[in-house]
C-alpha cells in the first residue's frame, strides 16, 4: 500500500499523516505546531515553553489535575516540547484508547484555560528547567552553540532565559497562544495500530472547526562562524562544534547523512576509532545532523580531561578531514546494514516513526516511503560520497567550549 | 510466541522467548557478576571487564569486533550494575548465525595488555563525565552511606584510584573465575531459530568449562545518617535518601513499586502535585529497587538550595503522614496500577526490551514469565498490602546526602 493513501488535509490547513501498523498493540500520534521559540517576542525568551506548559492546565472540561489524571489513567506515555519552529506533543498509548486521549490532546491546544493562579506556577517550572540546564556542562554547551551559531532568533534555547521567564505574564501567554497555536500548518501524525476511517472522522471532529489563521513569516535562517570559550569548573572541557552540510530537503542529503555515518555511526566509525580507541582521549565523541529551516548542519561533541582538549579538538577535525582521502568500501557496506537495519527496527516502533513522519511532512510535504529511503541508501557509492564531500566540503566552523581548558580552531579550518 | 530453555552439559542455560512474527531478534549474554562480587581494592573489575570485552579475541583485533558489530548492522552495547553484566545486540533474523559467533566469542576475550592502558583512560573520561554531570555522584555516595561494609556500596564505576591501580593479571584471574559457562545465560528474544542457536552455541562453547562461583549474600545493617557535599559550580541541590524496600524474590515488590508510584512518580504522584507541579521542585519522587537479598526504596529531591530544607520537609510529610485522611485511597492505586501496567505493555512490543525483561527474571529471580503473568503481578495487589508497604517503609532507618553549590543547606530531623 502506498503512504499516499493515508494523507487527510482539513480546510482548515491541519494535515493528518498516517502509517498503519496493525501488527502493533501500541498507536502513537505527534502534534506539531507552527509555535516555535523563534515566534516569541523579542525579550520573551522562554515564552513558547511556558505556554505549552499552562495549556497543560486546565483545558476543555478538565481542570489541571483531571487532565494528569485522565491521561494517567489511560497509561499515556508523553512528552512536549519547544524547538525553533514548533511546539510538539509526542504520545504513545495501547491502541484502544487512542480516540480518548487525541480528544484530551485536542483539548489542550484548543481550548486551555490559561488560569491565571497557574500563570506564577509555570513559570517556577520553567525556571526549573533552565536550571537543569545549568547544572549539565554536556548539555549546555549545545545550547550556546545554537545561540552563536544562529543568532538572537533562530539560536534560541528552548529553556529561555531567566529575563525572558521572568518578564513573561498572562496576556502574552495568552497573545502567544492565540497567534500561533493554529491549524495553518499544523501536522498531526498517527503510527501504529489504528483504523484509518474512524481516525479521519475523528481528526474532523476534534480539529474541524478550529478556525484558520496568519501564519507569521519566517526570515531565513542565517548560520554564522565564531568561536567561544565558557569558563567552568567542570572535570573535563566539553567541546561541541558545528559545520555546514546540506538540509534536510536537499537531494544530496542522503549523501551527506552517509558521511556523518562513516564519521560517528558505530564502534568502526572514524571518530570513535582515532578519538576514542587509538588514543582513549574520550568516553563520548558524535556527530549527528541538525536543519533549522534551509541551513543544514553537523554537530560533534567531545568531552576530555586534563590538558587535552586541544588535541582532542584537532583530532576531530583532522578525522572530519580525512574524509576527502575517500571512503573504503568496508565502510560504505556496513552503513548501508545499519541503515537497513534501522529502518527494521523502526517497524516495532510506533513512536519513533510517527515522530518521523511527522519531520518528513514538515520538510518535504510527504511521507517518504521506508523502500525509497532503502533505494536512496542502495544508491550510494564511495565515489558519490566522495563528489559530496568535495562539492560540499565543511565549513562555516562555530565552536564552543566549556570547561577548565580553552582551545583554538586551527588555521587549516 | 514460545518460550525454550536448555541448559548444555557445561553449564550454559540458553533461554528464548521466540516470536516467528517479529521483525527482528534480540541477543544477550547475562552474565551474573557485578560490582557487588567484587572486592574494594578491585572495585570497578567488572566494567573495566566489559570494556575490555570489545577488543578482541583469539579470533578477532578489536578493529575486528567494532566491524563486524556494525556489518551486522546491529544496535549493541553492554552495561555493568551491581549484579550482572549485560551484553546485548538487535539485529535482523538473517544475522543470526553471525551475530551469535561474536558475541559468543566476546566472552573469550584476549586481555591484551596493550589494549588496557588506552581503555583504562577511556574509563577514567567515563568517571570524569559522570563527575559533571547531576547529580555528580550523589546517588553512589548515598550508596555508600547507606550500605556501608555490604558489598553493594561499591561503585560499578570503580574509583579514579582503583581503575588506575588495576592490572592485567588480576583481571584475567576474575575473568576465568566469573565468566566460568554456568555462570552466563544466553538469552534471545524475537524472530529466533532456536534450535540453530542451541547448536551453534553449543558447538562454539565446547571447550568452556563450568566454576564454583558463588555470589556473597549478606544480611546489611543501617542506621540513620546525613552527608553533605559541595559541588561548587552547581546551581540547583541535589538529595537522596535511601532506605530499606524488599528483595527481589520477595512477593511483596509489586506493592512496593505500586506504592512508589502512587507518592513519587513524575506524573500524578503525591510528590508531583505537592512540589513538582507547583514549581517547587524541578523533580521529587520516590523509587524502589531490589537486590537478590535485599531491596531499596529511594527518595530524590532536586531545587534550589535555599528552598531544600522546606521542600524537604514536604516531601517527608507526604511519606509520614499518618493521619486517617492521607491513607492512600483505591482510585490512586487503580491510576498507578494502570499507568504500570501500560509501560509494560508498550514497552514489551519491542524484542529489544522482551530480552531484559525475560533475561533479568530467568538470571536473578530463576523465573520466566509471560507478558500476562508479569501483569498479573501488578493486578494481584490490594490496597492494604500498598499501604502496609508504605507503613514498613516509614519504620526504616534512612541515608541522606545531598550536593549543591553550598554547605548547610540541610538538617535533616
Amino acid at each position: 500500500m502506498s503512504a499516499l493513501e493515508y494523507i487527510h488535509r482539513l480546510p482548515n490547513g491541519l494535515v493528518l499523516v498516517a502509517e498503519p501498523m496493525p501488527w502493533l498493540k501500541s498507536a502513537a500520534f505527534t502534534l506539531l505546531l507552527p509555535a516555535g521559540t523563534s515566534h516569541e517576542p523579542e525579550g520573551l525568551q522562554g515564552l513558547c515553553g511556558i505556554s505549552v506548559e499552562l495549556c497543560q492546565r486546565g483545558a476543555g472540561d478538565r481542570d489541571s489535575r483531571q487532565i494528569v489524571e485522565a491521561l494517567d489513567f489511560m497509561g499515556v506515555e508523553r512528552s512536549c516540547a519547544a524547538s525553533t519552529f514548533h511546539t510538539s506533543f509526542n504520545v504513545a498509548v495501547v491502541a484502544d484508547r487512542l480516540a480518548e486521549t487525541l480528544g484530551i490532546y485536542a483539548d489542550i491546544v484548543r481550548f486551555p484555560h490559561l488560569p491565571e493562579d497557574e500563570v506564577e506556577e509555570s513559570r517556577q517550572t520553567a525556571l526549573q528547567e533552565l536550571h537543569s540546564i545549568e547544572d549539565d556542562p554536556s548539555h549546555k554547551v549545545f545550547t550556546e552553540l545554537k545561540h552563536l551559531r544562529y543568532g538572537k532568533e533562530h539560536g534560541r534555547s528552548p529553556y529561555g532565559t531567566l529575563e525572558g521567564i521572568e518578564s513573561a505574564k498572562l496576556k502574552d501567554v495568552a497573545a502567544f497562544h492565540h497567534k500561533n497555536y493554529i491549524p495553518n500548518e499544523a501536522i498531526l501524525s498517527v503510527a501504529g495500530n489504528f483504523d484509518w476511517e474512524e481516525l479521519k472522522k475523528l481528526t474532523e471532529k476534534l480539529f474541524g472547526e478550529w478556525p484558520a489563521s496568519t501564519v507569521a513569516a519566517q526570515r531565513t535562517v542565517d548560520v554564522r562562524s565564531g568561536q567561544q570559550h565558557i569558563q567552568y569548573e567542570s572535570t573535563q572541557t566539553h567541546i561541541a562544534l558545528a559545520y555546514d552540510c546540506v538540509p534536510y530537503q536537499h537531494p544530496g542529503f542522503y549523501q551527506s547523512r552517509g558521511l556523518i555515518s562513516v564519521l560517528s555511526d558505530g564502534m568502526s566509525s572514524r571518530l570513535f576509532t582515532e578519538v576514542r580507541e587509538k588514543r582513549g582521549l574520550v568516553y563520548s565523541v558524535s556527530a549527528s545532523c541538525q536543519t533549522i529551516g534551509g541551513r543544514g548542519s553537523v554537530l560533534t561533541y567531545a568531552g576530555t580531561t586534563g590538558g587535552r582538549a586541544q588535541e582532542t579538538l584537532d583530532v576531530t577535525i583532522d578525522t572530519i578531514l580525512s574524509l576527502n582521502n575517500g571512503i573504503s568500501s568496508g565502510e560504505l557496506s556496513r552503513l548501508k546494514s545499519r541503515v537497513k537495519s534501522s529502518l527494521i527496527l523502526e517497524q516495532e516502533s510506533s513512536s519513533a516513526r510517527s515522530s518521523q513522519i511527522a519531520t518528513d511532512w514538515f520538510y518535504l510535504g510527504r511521507i517518504v516511503p521506508r523502500q525509497e529511503v532503502l533505494g536512496e541508501i542502495e544508491a550510494l557509492t564511495c565515489e558519490s560520497l566522495l563528489d559530496h564531500y568535495q562539492q560540499f566540503p565543511p565549513k562555516g566552523w562555530t565552536l564552543v567550549t566549556m570547561g577548565p581548558e580553552s582551545v583554538e580552531l586551527k588555521h587549516a579550518v | 510466541m514460545r518460550f525454550e530453555n536448555i541448559r548444555l552439559d557445561n553449564g550454559l542455560q540458553i533461554i528464548a522467548e521466540v516470536n516467528p512474527q517479529a521483525f527482528s531478534q534480540s541477543l544477550g549474554y547475562f552474565v551474573k557478576t557485578g560490582a557487588r562480587d567484587e572486592t574494594a581494592e578491585m572495585a570497578g573489575v567488572s566494567h573495566f571487564l566489559e570494556h575490555m570485552v570489545f577488543k578482541g579475541t583469539a579470533r578477532r583485533s578489536a578493529q575486528d569486533v567494532n566491524r563486524e558489530l556494525d556489518e551486522l548492522g546491529a544496535n549493541s552495547n553492554a552495561y555493568t550494575s551491581e549484579d550482572q553484566t549485560v551484553y546485548y545486540m538487535s539485529v535482523i533474523p538473517e544475522q543470526q548465525e553471525h551475530s551469535v559467533d561474536l558475541l559468543t566469542d566476546l566472552m573469550r576475550p584476549a586481555l591484551r595488555d596493550e589494549d588496557f592502558e588506552t581503555e583504562r583512560q577511556v574509563i577514567l573520561e567515563e568517571i570524569a563525565m559522570y563527575d559533571d554531570s547531576p547529580p555528580y555522584g550523589a546517588m553512589e555516595r548515598c550508596m555508600e552511606q547507606y550500605f556501608g561494609n555490604h558489598p553493594l556500596s561499591t561503585r560499578v564505576l570503580g574509583t579514579p584510584h582503583t581503575v588506575g591501580t588495576l592490572d592485567t593479571d588480576s583481571m584475567r584471574e576474575y575473568h576465568h573465575q566469573r565468566y566460568a559457562s554456568d555462570n552466563l545465560c544466553l538469552v534471545a528474544t524475537g524472530n529466533v531459530d532456536f534450535e540453530a542457536l542451541v547448536e551453534q552455541a553449543e558447538r562454539i562453547t565446547q571447550k568452556w568449562y563450568p566454576g564454583k562461583f558463588q555470589r556473597k549474600q549478606q544480611v546489611s545493617k543501617h542506621q540513620s545518617s546525613h552527608l553533605e557535599l559541595q559541588h561548587a559550580p552547581a546551581v540547583q541541590q541535589y538529595t537522596f535518601q535511601l532506605a530499606a524496600g524488599v528483595s527481589r524474590n520477595d512477593p511483596k515488590r509489586y506493592a512496593n513499586r505500586l506504592m512508589a508510584t502512587i507518592l513519587g512518580d513524575d506524573s500524578g504522584s503525591r510528590m508531583f502535585w505537592s512540589l513538582v507541579d507547583p514549581g517547587l521542585a524541578e523533580s521529587a519522587g520516590m523509587f524502589a529497587q531490589e537486590y537478590d537479598d535485599c531491596g531499596l526504596v529511594g527518595l530524590y529531591l532536586t531545587c534550589a538550595p535555599e528552598e531544600t530544607q522546606e521542600n524537604w520537609d514536604i516531601l517527608l510529610e507526604l511519606v509520614h503522614d499518618d493521619d486517617d485522611g492521607a491513607k492512600i485511597t483505591q482510585s490512586e492505586l487503580e491510576i498507578a496500577r494502570n499507568k504500570l501496567l501500560s509501560a509494560i505493555i508498550l514497552s514489551s512490543e519491542r524484542p529489544g526490551n522482551r530480552l531484559f525483561t525475560i533475561g533479568n527474571a530467568m538470571t536473578l529471580r530463576g523465573v520466566y514469565e509471560t507478558l500476562e503473568q508479569s501483569l498479573d503481578n501488578y493486578r494481584r495487589v490490594d490496597l492494604e498490602s500498598v499501604q502496609n508497604a508504605l507503613d514498613e517503609f516509614r519504620k526504616q532507618p534512612a541515608a541522606c546526602v545531598t550536593v549543591g553549590p553550598q554547605l548547610s543547606v540541610l538538617k535533616v530531623g
